[in-house]
């Protein structure tokens, strides 16, 4: 589904992706771990086009993203997007955020995109907020609306920037939770994240990245109780 | 009669051989119109000519940018009236056009660098993590702009557009210089007629702080209405 081959990503003089090849398959959920400033945001970014790449190549079902012809706005449709800052829209109301994209890009007619919009908002166990906007909300409601948002361009891949780091820590489960529904359902994941004990349970496989390459990847099994390299033992060994 | 019903008695003479008398009332109102419209069609060519301004200095066309940025600077860096004058008597000399449409030009082409500054800098305001969200959901570039940064960048400005409103109102005092009648010129008119400065001149400063307190106001009231979303 998502084909990365010789990923390189440089800011300025400073690089960040340093040669990424991955290949992540319908269905898998990918969590990405690693150290700050290891380039783990930055990689994730770089699958739909956030950040322009340096050099190497990105195929998205068999389509290459990042060549100069390449529609980047129809590919971005099939990714969902979530931030760790949530970025909803403070002047829209919850509805609105939802149904602004669908029914903007035509996806779908506004008596649909509301319906989709209320399934998506149940599904979150936020039906009620429907009509508030964004800033009377908690973070952890704040952060169910985005995926909310993104589920409701029927997106193929879900990508997720360190939704829970911007948290109070009694909100961070609520949000989880959500996210292991949708991974139950079958949805095609990328998340980056801190929460270890959210990767071990959730993933089906996990990626270690430092200094802009990937030095481990394997089942959380694999990865947490018998890790190879030693950057991921030291690592693992701060944060577990 | 004591000394204050003696002023009072000045006072009611004054008013009416400067406001009464001959109908000299009728000036400042047909002075308000002309400040009114002059007003109202220069805001209104500002705000145009300030968005044009405003993309053009944050496009990446480097041709753009540097037209956006000699008008800017040649505006802010020349008095009002001079431009007011080198409008009226060169660049429109030759061109049949209404007075007040004319000063209306100048005026619009002159705020419209100040606006140009503030629309630029509301929409530099909007969080990066806006834009990002808006293409991340497949909207292009124009679709952002319109539905999601702008909307924002207008409550942010506002304020600060309001402000431009106001003194583009108390700059326009200047178009006597080309012959129109506003509220100053009528004040000004009525001081020469009469030799008593005090009434016209004190009557022109009510009249312009009337409108522009009932304009301030008003444009509160809009800008509450856009804070609803704020609401928590």
């Amino acid at each position: 589904m998502i084909k990365v081959k010789n990923l390189h990503k440089k800011f300025n003089d400073l690089m960040v992706l340093n040669g990424i090849d991955e290949h992540i398959s319908q269905g898998e959920v990918v969590v990405i771990i690693g150290p700050s400033g290891s380039g783990k945001s930055t990689f994730l970014r770089c699958l739909n086009l956030l950040e322009d790449v340096t050099e190497g190549e990105i195929y998205v079902d068999d389509e290459l993203i990042n060549a100069p012809k390449a529609n980047i706005n129809v590919i971005r449709q099939k990714m969902g997007m979530v931030f760790q800052q949530f970025n909803l829209f403070p002047h829209l109301t919850i509805m609105k955020n939802i149904t602004l994209a669908p029914v903007l890009l035509k996806r779908m007619t506004k008596e649909e995109a509301v319906r989709k919009g209320r399934e998506l908002l149940e599904r979150v166990n936020l039906a009620e907020k429907a009509d508030a906007y964004p800033a009377q909300l908690s973070g952890g409601q704040k952060q169910r609306v985005a995926i909310a948002r993104a589920l409701a361009m029927n997106p193929e891949i879900m990508l997720f920037d360190e939704p829970t780091s911007a948290l109070d820590p009694e909100m961070v489960g609520e949000v989880l939770d959500v996210m292991k529904d949708l991974a139950k359902s079958g949805m095609t994941m990328v998340i980056v994240t801190h929460e270890m004990g959210f990767a071990r349970e959730v993933a089906s496989r996990v990626l270690f990245i430092d200094q802009g390459v990937v030095l481990e990847s394997g089942t959380p099994e694999e990865v947490f109780n018998h890790p190879k390299n030693e950057r991921t033992k030291i690592f693992l060994s701060k944060v577990l | 009669m004591t000394g204050i019903q003696l002023w009072f008695a000045e006072f009611c003479d004054l008013f009416e051989l400067c406001f009464i008398k001959e109908d000299r009332y009728k000036l400042f109102l047909s002075g308000i119109g002309v400040t009114i419209k002059v007003s109202l069609l220069a805001v209104f060519i500002g705000i145009l000519i300030g968005m044009l301004v405003a993309l053009c200095n944050l496009s990446k066309n480097k041709l753009l940018k540097a037209i956006g940025g000699v008008y800017t600077d040649v505006i802010r860096g020349t008095p009002s009236i001079t431009q007011l004058l080198i409008i009226y008597f060169i660049i429109f000399a030759s061109v049949d056009l209404d007075k007040w449409i004319i000063a209306a030009i100048a005026f619009g082409v002159n705020s419209g660098a100040y606006v140009s500054e503030i629309i630029r800098g509301g929409i530099l305001s909007v969080d990066r993590g806006q834009t990002e969200a808006g293409r991340s959901l497949g909207l292009n570039a124009f679709q952002t702009m319109t539905r999601i940064v702008i909307p924002q960048a207008v409550k942010n400005i506002f304020p600060a557009l309001c402000n431009e409103f106001i003194v583009l109102i108390k700059e326009t005092a200047i178009v006597g210089y080309v012959g129109l009648m506003d509220i100053q010129k009528a004040g000004d008119f009525i001081k020469s007629a009469t030799f008593k400065p005090f009434m016209p001149l004190v009557g022109t400063a009510v009249i312009y702080y009337v409108l522009i307190k009932i304009l301030t106001l008003t444009l509160r009231q809009i800008e509450n209405h856009l804070r609803k979303s704020d609401v928590r």
